[in-house]
């Protein structure tokens, strides 16, 4: 049972409050945030408690989402909730900020009101709540320089219109109502989390991957998605003789239909207006392919008693792709002065960061097949051979768009009933590093 | 807006929405709701505009209704006048054809909480429980609690109970969960409401159509259901297979719930849905949402209480990423100490290793002190990483890693030797207090393998005047006495200046006391001072047989799936042990297997105390640091009946050939059997032969008593102890006796003479079973 639910923006600025259970005591917000803010860093800060009432918040968009409940709920329903309420909030308003909520105060609160009553949650689906919702979202559009460059001369379609606008996912599902573009997105999304031994063994390699579907249709009745044929969950269950796709562990939204997966590999689907995370799943100590980058360290002390560390960095992806984003982060010893670097192209940039005791790699793109160097001089003032044991473990975060970790692909996206021409299908695919970990 | 007092926008807002024009046009007159809606979430005080909000409330524009439900529901209790204008227009609007209206209006009208419009609500609460729509129903349902609420004295309405109960079998899922969270408010009295037979049948069979809030809700009021038999809680518990293993985490948490409080009875059930349950667990570890993973890895801990080295295969996935928070990161580190076994032990110190130079110094205390923590099982590959750290020569870590090498050395005094070499070469000076007096315990205790002690301590001596805790100097005094016990020349003048400083500077009353007690000890003579100053040493022949036992299920199964593994270690399981699980031992099978003349007492015993069933009970349990510290809480003589305070001690001599030749783990299995737990063993030759053992014992009515107790047989002592009364077969012979001290806390005599004989009944039927063996 939750009493109350409240949203807070970062600085402690009160966005939203409904109260559930009738009763009136709303300086509550006050004392979430401070004790928030006073909690001692190795203190967890999800749960806590004030007298005999307790705090759930989760952080999603940057804001605090908080319910107010009794010793005895569920942590994992509440926290479910609300980050269920999180994301029909984005769903309804776009985007999640500070802005978009104050903005759309008036949706938020019909919303709560259907989702919960008397503190009791009655429904989160969107489909059902599409009925009920009456407000119209106030979608704030910053003024952006760049969706004039989608724009042709005297209006012409240029290349750049048949890629969807990075944005276009972010938008109210309500704008379809009318007559905004009929859009569906499914996207292939998988998180890598590796660890690889000093002596360049992958010790641990997991990859978590779901496939989301956000559907801007008001009239589609059924959707089937088309995996790989090769894909095979668990170990026993190899199919085919070319490239498998394996995962060990794979669960579905309960609206998928399976009755042609085991055969064809297809899934069958109703689509609800937003997002839906169609399926997860997991593979885990292994990876159809090498990992995607190496890193050969070299670290030294020079005579005049810098830090001397080398780093080469060699991208085992195909040829034709690319890592975008990448920024290594080097543990350096404590005290570390100032930096002095050489980088083997100009886009590339390293700075010291002495707060987090680290030198930070940025690479914004970074072909596939290729190998890049850098060396970076560190002054510490008294640097001991003890220190060399500060530096590593290396870590690497990434965004690899148009590339599943798993292999895993989607053969085709078929609507029914056939949409009209002007409606658009975009399918993508992007892996992320959850956690990639080299140790030197 | 923002310069504006709060008294201006209202006034702006009263003209706004007074203004004939604003009214003829809907969205203008929308608009003007939304501004004082918005004012509102804003904080400024919009009550003066009440009674214009009611006129503006009779409208069909349902976005306007729904603004102005909001500012009503918030104002009613200060404007409870005015608020019954609005109850007509609430009350026209619950026969509007539209569903959607009707349950606004319902919802609303009993989300004003006035006491004073009960008897306008009620007609259409009842209207709405047999509505078509089922939007309707689920709000009037839920109507009737809230109304309830309001007066809380009145009385209960059979018909309406009767109503709701029959909406049980209503077609909408919602209406049906609903009309549970209802009932149970209603009837909170009477114990909430009734779950039988039928009514679990039927919630169990609607289960599929619930969506997940709805399952949970109903999976956690079949908690309240007792299966008549065996069949049927099996046929339950098949039913409910699929949701052990969904995929929605509060789904599976609350099926596990269930079956956990089902199989209160039968442990060996609830252990393989813990079993079945771990793959879900493990994914919800690994979800997106960083407070999801926090709470999958509290219960993983929980899970691991009774399970312990469950989930060894799958240490990898409790590897912490480097972006994950600190919380995240400390949490995981606790659940791959409980999962450290011979076949990965070696990858994850590699990893935890890694941890120990984290940015946040606290996470790299937290994976110093878990590396520490696995140093008890694995010492040696520990060791050498702590030692390993000590060269980073950062304070943080060096006081991390001298406060984990002591307790380490408490733990397992064999570490020793590794511990002083690397003690030797650090010369660091630590900022933090804890870590300072840390290191000043191991030099007192093992000065005399520590060449450069003396020197050590010489810094902090010198240093004596800028020391501000005064835990460190009790600790630095206490060290120079036993450094002085052991290496006399070297420390002579140095401890002569400390006591001089102590006695006349020192302001602290504590450290002059001790200063002064210290010096006056040095006058009894060194045998005195030795045995005061090197009483408390663990014992370097024990190691840590075990770690500690798997509870039972029932310790923790009334905190799975609520807040409070979630809340800091601040929170504490319930005192009062639960002894209800605990196994009985039988006196009459235990004496039923013993030969021996000594029987005859203690089954007289037995049977005399067999009034009050006798039941011990290994939990909640008793780590080996506990242990000793009570062990050596100072007990006075060793009398029959040495009472001080609530604690008893006793000393018995028994008779058995030939226990201490056979192996430990066969003694350890044999008292397992009668819920006594063994905490350390000598090896099975050494002399002295020892065995820690202790057990809790069910009292009548005040609880639980703990028992400690020592069995140690020494060959070459001669066998002359003091001729105990009641143990007529042990005196002095040629036969080995066993010397038994016990020590009660709180006493209780009855029982603790019930405990004796039933250790002696096991002893002889282990030492007899083991003599019958070639």
């Amino acid at each position: 049972m939750i009493h109350q639910i409240f949203i807070l923006s970062s600085k402690g600025d009160h966005l939203l409050y409904k109260d559930f259970r009738g009763e009136t005591c709303s300086d509550l917000v006050n004392v979430f945030y401070e004790m928030v803010t006073a909690l001692p860093g190795d203190q967890p800060p999800v749960v806590m408690r004030h007298k005999d009432r307790y705090f759930v918040h989760v952080r999603q968009g940057g804001l605090f989402w908080v319910a107010t409940t009794t010793a005895d709920s569920s942590p994992f329903t509440i926290i479910e909730f609300l980050n269920r309420l999180s994301a029909l909030v984005k769903d309804y308003c776009g985007v999640l900020n500070e802005t978009n909520i104050t903005e759309n105060f008036a949706l938020i609160y019909e919303l709560l009101d259907e989702v919960l009553d008397y503190g009791y949650i009655q429904t989160t689906s969107s489909d059902i709540l599409k009925n009920f919702i009456q407000t119209e979202a106030v979608s704030s559009k910053q003024f952006n320089l760049f969706d004039l460059s989608n724009v042709g001369l005297f209006g012409a379609d240029t290349q750049q219109s048949k890629v969807a606008p990075s944005t276009a996912a972010t938008r109210p599902i309500q704008g379809s109502r009318e007559g905004g573009k009929s859009e569906i997105f499914v996207d292939v999304i998988e998180r890598m989390s590796v660890v690889i031994g000093s002596n360049g063994v992958l010790m641990k390699a997991d990859v978590e991957g779901e496939i989301r579907v956000k559907c801007y249709m008001p009239n589609c009745s059924e959707i089937r998605i088309g995996l790989n044929e090769e894909f095979s969950i668990g170990k026993s269950q190899l199919r085919g003789y070319g490239a498998a796709v394996r995962v060990d562990e794979c669960s579905f939204h309960q609206a998928v239909r399976l009755d042609e997966f085991d055969n064809h590999r297809i899934l069958r689907l109703s689509p609800s207006q937003g997002e839906l995370t169609v399926m997860q799943y997991l593979l885990s100590d292994e990876l159809p392919s090498a990992p995607p980058f190496r890193l050969f360290p070299t670290i030294e002390r020079d005579k005049g008693g810098r830090l001397i560390v080398y780093l080469k960095l060699r991208c085992d992806l195909p040829p034709n792709s690319v890592a975008l984003n990448l920024c290594a982060t080097v543990p350096v010893p404590r005290g570390s002065l100032s930096l002095s670097q050489e980088l083997s192209s100009p886009d590339q940039r390293a700075e010291l960061r002495p707060e987090s005791r680290a030198v930070v790699w940025n690479i914004p793109r970074f072909a596939g097949g290729t190998q890049l160097s850098a060396l970076f001089k560190l002054d510490i003032p008294d640097l001991s051979s003890a220190s060399l044991l500060e530096v590593g473990p290396v870590s690497l975060s990434f965004e690899l768009p148009k590339l599943t970790a798993t292999g895993l692909q989607i053969r085709f996206l078929r609507l029914s009933p056939i949409q009209p021409s002007q409606s658009q299908r975009w399918v993508r695919y992007v892996t992320h590093s959850d956690s990639y970990t080299i140790r030197v | 807006m923002p310069y504006l007092s709060g008294e201006e926008t209202v006034k702006e807002l009263r003209r706004a929405l007074c203004n004939p024009n604003v009214h003829s046009d809907p969205l203008r007159h929308r608009n003007a709701v939304l501004r004082v809606i918005r004012a509102m979430s804003q904080g400024v005080d919009v009550s003066a505009l009440f009674s214009e909000m009611v006129k503006a409330c009779a409208t069909v524009d349902i976005v306007q209704k729904k603004l102005i439900y909001i500012f009503l529901c918030s104002y009613a209790a200060v404007n409870p006048e005015l608020s019954l204008l609005v109850i007509n227009t609430l009350r026209k609007d619950c026969q509007d054809p539209n569903p959607m209206v009707r349950s606004l209006a319902l919802r609303n009208m009993t989300n004003l909480r006035l006491s004073s419009l009960v008897e306008y609500v009620e007609q259409p609460l009842i209207a709405g429980l047999r509505d078509r729509a089922a939007c309707v129903r689920r709000v009037a349902v839920l109507g009737w609690a809230k109304l309830h609420d309001l007066q809380p004295d009145s009385e209960i309405d059979a018909a309406v109970v009767n109503e709701l109960y029959s909406l049980l079998r209503d077609p909408d899922p919602v209406v049906m969960v609903n009309c549970l969270r209802a009932l149970e408010g209603i009837l909170k009295e009477e114990g909430g409401v009734v779950i039988n037979k039928p009514i679990t049948h039927h919630l169990l069979n609607r289960l599929k159509e619930c969506d997940i809030w709805g399952q949970c809700e109903v999976l956690k009021f079949l908690q309240r259901y007792q299966p008549q038999s065996e069949d049927e809680l099996f046929d339950i518990l098949s039913l409910l297979d699929a949701s052990l293993v969904s995929p929605h985490p509060p789904v599976m948490a609350a099926t596990v719930g269930l079956f956990l409080s089902l199989c209160g009875s039968l442990p060996a059930v609830g252990l393989s849905a813990l079993r079945r349950a771990q793959g879900p667990l493990l994914a919800a570890c690994g979800s997106g949402s960083r407070e999801m993973r926090f709470t999958a890895l509290c219960h993983i801990q929980l899970l691991l209480r009774s399970l312990p080295g469950l989930l060894g295969a799958h240490y990898k996935r409790f590897f912490c990423g480097y972006a994950e928070p600190a919380f995240i990161k400390q949490r995981k580190m606790k659940v791959l100490v409980e999962l450290v076994n011979d076949d990965n032990v070696a990858m994850l110190l590699d990893e935890m290793k890694g941890y120990c130079t984290d940015v946040n110094p606290d996470t790299a205390q937290a994976a110093i002190s878990a590396i520490g923590h696995i140093g008890r099982s694995y010492s040696d590959r520990s060791l050498e990483i702590l030692v390993g750290l000590l060269g980073l020569k950062q304070d943080h870590i060096t006081s991390a890693v001298v406060q984990t090498m002591r307790d380490l050395l408490w733990v397992c005094p064999q570490c020793s030797s590794t511990v002083c070499l690397a003690l030797e070469e650090c010369e660091d000076t630590m900022q933090d207090a804890q870590g300072r007096q840390a290191l000043l315990w191991m030099l007192g205790v093992y000065g005399e393998r520590i060449s450069s002690a003396p020197y050590k301590l010489e810094v902090f001596i010198d240093d004596v005047r800028n020391e501000t805790s005064a835990g460190v100097k009790l600790e630095l005094l206490t060290a120079s006495m036993r450094l002085f016990l052991c290496r006399p020349a070297e420390m002579q003048d140095m401890l002569g200046r400390l006591l001089h400083h102590y006695i006349e500077e020192e302001t602290d009353m504590c450290v002059r006391d001790q200063a002064l007690l210290y010096y006056r000890l040095l006058h009894c003579g060194k045998e005195e001072t030795e045995k005061v100053l090197q009483g408390r040493r663990s014992d370097p022949s024990l190691g840590v047989l075990i770690g500690p036992p798997a509870e039972s299920i029932s310790q923790w199964a009334h905190s799975f799936n609520t807040l409070a593994p979630l809340l800091q270690s601040t929170f504490k399981p319930d005192s009062k042990p639960q002894l209800s699980d605990a196994l009985r031992c039988d006196p009459v099978e235990t004496s039923g297997n013993c030969p021996d003349k000594q029987m005859d007492s203690s089954t007289h015993i037995q049977t005399s105390s067999s009034a009050a069933p006798l039941s011990l009970s290994v939990s909640p349990a008793l780590s080996p640091e506990k242990f000793e510290r009570l062990w050596l809480q100072p007990r006075a003589q060793h009398d029959e009946h040495a009472a001080e305070d609530d604690c008893l001690w006793i000393e018995e001599s028994i008779q058995c050939p030939a226990v201490f030749q056979c192996s430990a783990q066969s003694l350890q299995a044999s008292l397992q059997l009668v819920n006594v737990q063994t905490l350390a063993f000598t090896p099975a030759h050494a002399r002295p032969w020892k065995v820690y053992l202790y057990t809790r014992m069910q009292l009548d009515s005040r609880g639980s008593t703990l028992i400690l107790g020592e069995l140690v047989h020494c060959e070459e002592e001669p066998v002359n102890e003091k001729e105990r009364t009641r143990a007529p077969a042990a005196a002095p012979q040629e036969e080995k006796t066993v010397r038994v001290t016990l020590r009660q806390q709180p006493r209780d005599d009855e029982t603790l003479k019930a405990f004796l004989s039933i250790l002696t009944t096991v002893l002889h039927t282990h030492s007899s079973s083991n003599e019958t063996l070639p």
